[in-house]
């Protein structure tokens, strides 16, 4: 841990407390959960609106159990906390996370995960003139071509599960018996390869990042 | 770049991880939040929050909440 000159007042004072015993702890335990049941109310409130399905009590108790795990990690991970943000922000991102992913998980409960292009017409050219579009189709046909030629069968399942039908990482992990770190590198793999492929036909993906960022 | 685009093929250039986007988030927002230039601060980063769409809308949330924090 980092020495204690280096933390702010208030985050100072957090880890004295729930770093003592007895009543005082208790005290900072209860305070440190009723921080992170706001966190994650704020994030349920977030995505609410993309939910419409769930009832506000499911979204109550989602917020809660996420409050409740997050909790858990933080008391767990005390000795990591390094001071370079405040106390506070820093567990934010525990209850945040709880949040977040629970939120993805019943968003996706009993849902088919789409492991196949559900439709290539996502991938369809939508340029702002004709010789933009004319470029992009190109690209984009490359990049149809590129996931069905070079990527193997994980890659691929994997990038147009995340990357073209919109399948949340956690989610898909969840199904496959992986973890986000492992998709996550395999997306990037799988990507790196269809970058490489469109470079062998002389296309110029890095122009279009360049020409079309604000646009 | 196309919005499509990025989904497919990330951001270039070299990239954190999952984990370490996580282990310099509340960092990485704090240094946004103060107006701090938090890219040069972390490397890597914002190419993972491009590429990455479950570390995006986390870093979303966090800014969002501590900048409503600080106002
Ligand atoms: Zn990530």
């Amino acid at each position: 841990m980092a020495p204690a000159a280096s933390l702010d007042l208030e985050s100072r004072a957090w880890i004295d407390a729930l770093g003592d015993d007895g009543v005082v702890r208790d005290d900072a335990v209860a305070r440190l959960h009723a921080l992170l049941l706001r966190a994650a109310r704020f994030e349920v409130a977030r995505r609410r609106p993309a939910l419409p399905h769930l009832r506000g009590n499911e979204l109550d108790d989602i917020a809660l159990e996420a409050a409740d795990d997050a909790l858990v990690s933080v008391l767990a991970r005390l000795e990591d906390f390094e001071g370079r943000s405040r106390f506070s922000t820093w567990a934010y991102k525990f209850a945040l996370l709880e949040a977040a992913v629970k939120l993805r998980k019943r968003s996706w409960q009993g849902r088919e995960i789409p492991l196949e292009p559900e439709s290539w017409s996502l991938l369809a050219a939508r340029g702002s003139s004709p010789e933009h579009e004319a470029e992009q189709s190109e690209l984009l046909g490359s990049i149809r071509e590129g996931i069905e030629s070079v990527l193997t069968p994980h890659q691929r399942r994997v990038l147009v599960a995340i990357a073209l039908n919109g399948v949340p990482i956690d989610v898909l992990a969840e199904r496959l018996g992986s973890t986000r770190g492992a998709l996550y590198k395999t997306l990037h793999d799988g990507r790196q390869k269809l970058r490489a492929h469109l470079a062998s036909q002389g296309l110029a993906v890095d122009r279009a990042e360049g020409g079309n960022r604000h646009g | 770049m196309d919005e499509r685009l990025r989904r497919l093929l990330g951001a270039s250039g070299p990239e954190l991880t999952c984990d370490e986007c996580f282990a310099e988030l509340d960092r990485y927002v704090e240094l946004e939040v103060s107006g701090t230039d938090a890219d040069a601060a972390v490397p890597g980063m914002r190419a993972h929050l491009e590429g990455c769409p479950a570390c995006g809308e986390e870093h979303e949330s966090l800014r969002a909440l501590v900048a409503g924090d600080d106002a």
